[in-house]
């Protein structure tokens, strides 16, 4: 089979992966294609770096378990295989008057992809990571064995909590039944309030996070002095009543909106320095009052991103690198500002930096990335000099006891990995001895 | 489309247009090989909004079963209006060389069973005066290729006997629909060494495309589309030339 298809989401790294299929949970799992190589499951690949790739072995591609189980209307219980898109379970479950527990920023992950990476969203100071909502799914390890993970109950509760979060290396996931929560339509009430720096945005954060389910910032990472941590505040909650309703249909989900996108790599990065200025500059001032309110639907709400299709090939050839991290307590408020100084003093940073307050739920998961504390994410263009970057934020991360995104990372080191998720020995014991990743491999690499 | 029978009803490219098809609300009867499977299937299709979905387990080469398959179809819908060809083998070609036994299975799954199936539901239709008689087909039977040619004379039969069918039943009212896909990434075609070119396409893509051509009551679609205008190319190349071609 041929391989160029199987890439992950930033470009970075990038070589050919060879790849199979299972097209049936029923099936057995396929062997490597290389008898003494490991196996790795592959989703739609949309993680940044290289949880999803499996250099020197083969990827086991779970696009065509895309079948709906049974989803209970009344209950909002789903199950469904694990190559099912998360676009696809809101075309179903919104017209029922249910959405997702939990949203990461894009749709086109699939539901096992979401599991294993136990991603988060704007509301995590409320419902947590995916995987809190996970009930049950089953894992077919490479020994043939099946293993039913019901949260909560059974044998197999250390499965559980090394799968959710586990990267796909505990077996391949079959299927997943998970807990929807109710809706009365596809329609949020949004506010955006602009504001001048950091400080406002905790502020902002605290008062905002008691009062909506949804909150979420985007900084200027090019800003400093004064201006150092400006940005807009999005907070929102699921409309009610007569607010709910939307006009038309749920659009499938070949939809991306604008219909915008990007049909083939361009031989350069479009993000450089000047470009990033303008951006940043002109997105800042595009809101002229300081708080706007009004009603959005939630494809632009949660996805914006979506609806330019292959936005990453902007970055060019060389690809992207995503960095997130997640800063803990007092320390890590004073962290972040002077990471969001070295960033801008670099002059490397994205359009857009994220900001997010995680709460204080903790998922079962072993790996699991979100802890109490603030997260900063943005994306870098593939260039030598970020890697040094990327290191330095790395120490900074260490030195407040905070942790950096598995499923966002190509790059960090054994050493900061194992110190970010002391649990890694004890999950280790759960890895399936047939499977294994790219990421695996460099982060459990001998000191 | 309000009741549809699907032959290979597993197969990538129908699982895909059944799930457009059940999202539109109708009701679905299901043949293939593979029971549990079939149920796989059922399940999703139900949950995507079909009233009803039937199954049957039956091997199409099997024809002795076909005259009872099609009553079990007609017995849960007596309102029949859409039939979904899509069952078919894609043999290795070196084995079909090598014994007229494989070759002759090859033809005996992607014509004479069609043709099988397709004679007494044409009739059917036909004294209804309504319905869509829809036939998965491929490229390949445009022109035999020394690398594929059992399979394309299977389907350039199949391509002449549907001709024939639409132009004897056009005056009844009925559709019948030729669909020939290009490259399908599917686990028909995953030894297939180069797949996921720009020539390849998702067989989510064809099943819009089949779905689109049986409301639009089309006669013949390739799909994607810029097939059309590659088979045109292939079938123009004057046959001294094409034969010394390697393809």
């Amino acid at each position: 089979m041929s391989s160029s298809r199987y890439r992950s989401w930033g470009g970075y790294p990038k070589f050919e992966q060879p790849a199979t299929a299972l097209s049936w949970r029923q099936q057995d799992l396929p062997d490597p294609l290389d008898q003494t190589e490991s196996i790795l499951p592959f989703g739609n690949g949309r993680s940044y770096g290289d949880v999803c790739l499996n250099r020197g072995g083969t990827v086991v591609s779970t696009r065509a378990l895309n079948r709906f189980i049974r989803f209970d209307r009344d209950t909002g219980v789903l199950r469904c295989e694990s190559g099912v898109l998360l676009a696809d379970i809101l075309v179903l479950a919104v017209p029922a008057g249910w959405f997702l527990p939990v949203s990461p920023g894009t749709r086109f992950v699939t539901i096992g992809g979401a599991l294993a990476n136990d991603v988060h969203g704007k509301n995590h100071h409320r419902a947590g990571t995916f995987g809190m909502h996970v009930r049950s799914f089953e894992l077919l390890r490479s020994d043939g064995t099946r293993h039913l993970c019901v949260a909560g109950a059974g044998d197999n509760q250390e499965l559980f909590a090394a799968t959710i979060g586990g990267l796909g290396l505990t077996g391949l996931i079959t299927w997943v039944e998970l807990q929807l929560r109710p809706v009365e339509g596809p329609i949020l009430k949004e506010e955006s309030i602009k504001f001048a720096n950091l400080d406002e945005f905790f502020r902002l954060s605290d008062y905002s996070d008691e009062h909506f389910e949804y909150t979420v910032a985007w900084i200027d990472c090019l800003a400093r002095g004064d201006s150092l941590g400006r940005g807009l505040f999005a907070r929102a909650n699921h409309a009610q009543g007569i607010d709910a309703l939307a006009v038309g249909p749920e659009r499938s989900l070949k939809d991306n909106g604008l219909g915008l996108g990007l049909p083939f790599t361009p031989p350069f990065s479009l993000v450089n320095k000047l470009s990033l200025k303008v951006f940043n500059a002109l997105w800042y001032g595009k809101q002229q009052q300081r708080r706007v309110e009004r009603k959005v639907h939630y494809r632009p709400f949660f996805y914006p991103l979506d609806s330019i299709a292959h936005w990453n090939r902007m970055y060019g050839p060389a690809g992207m690198l995503q960095y997130q991290c997640v800063l803990p307590g007092d320390e890590g408020r004073a962290m972040l500002s002077e990471m969001l100084k070295a960033i801008a003093a670099s002059g490397q940073g994205s359009f857009l930096a994220v900001l997010k307050m995680f709460g204080s739920a903790r998922s079962p998961g072993m790996l699991s990335f979100p802890r109490e504390g603030v997260t900063l994410a943005l994306d870098f263009p593939n260039q030598p000099d970020v890697f040094r970057l990327l290191n330095r934020l790395d120490e900074m991360t260490l030195e407040v006891s905070g942790a950096v995104y598995p499923a966002k990372d190509a790059r960090m080191s054994s050493e900061s990995f194992q110190s970010y998720f002391p649990a890694w020995q004890n999950f280790s014991a759960h890895v399936d001895p047939g499977f294994s990743s790219s990421f695996w491999r460099r982060v459990t690499a001998e000191l | 489309m309000q009741n549809v029978l699907v032959f290979g009803a597993t197969s990538a490219i129908a699982q895909a247009t059944v799930q457009l098809i059940a999202a539109q609300g109708a009701g679905l009867f299901l043949v293939a090989r593979d029971a549990a499977r079939l149920d796989s299937i059922a399940d999703d299709l139900r949950v995507r909004g079909a009233p009803q979905v039937e199954t049957l387990a039956a091997d199409l080469l099997d024809r002795d079963r076909h005259a009872e398959i099609i009553a079990a179809a007609l017995d849960v819908f007596p309102d029949l209006d859409t039939v979904i060809v899509a069952h078919g083998v894609l043999p290795d070609q070196k084995s079909c060389e090598a014994d007229a036994s494989a070759a002759l299975e090859m033809i005996d799954v992607n014509f004479l069973s069609v043709v099988s199936l397709l004679t007494p539901l044409a009739n059917e239709f036909a004294s209804k005066g309504r319905g869509s008689l829809a036939v998965i087909s491929s490229v390949a039977g445009d022109r035999g290729r020394q690398s594929n040619y059992v399979y394309g004379a299977a389907k350039s039969g199949l391509d002449a006997y549907l001709q024939g069918l639409r132009n004897r039943l056009f005056k009844s009212g009925v559709q019948v629909l030729t669909i020939k896909p290009g490259f399908v990434d599917s686990p028909m075609t995953a030894h297939i060494e180069g797949r996921g070119g720009a020539l390849w396409a998702q067989p989510e893509d064809i099943a819009q495309g089949i779905v689109k051509a049986i409301e639009k009551r089309k006669d013949v679609v390739y799909l994607p589309g810029f097939w059309a205008l590659i088979m045109l190319i292939v079938r123009s190349v004057p046959e001294w030339l094409f034969k010394r071609l390697s393809l």
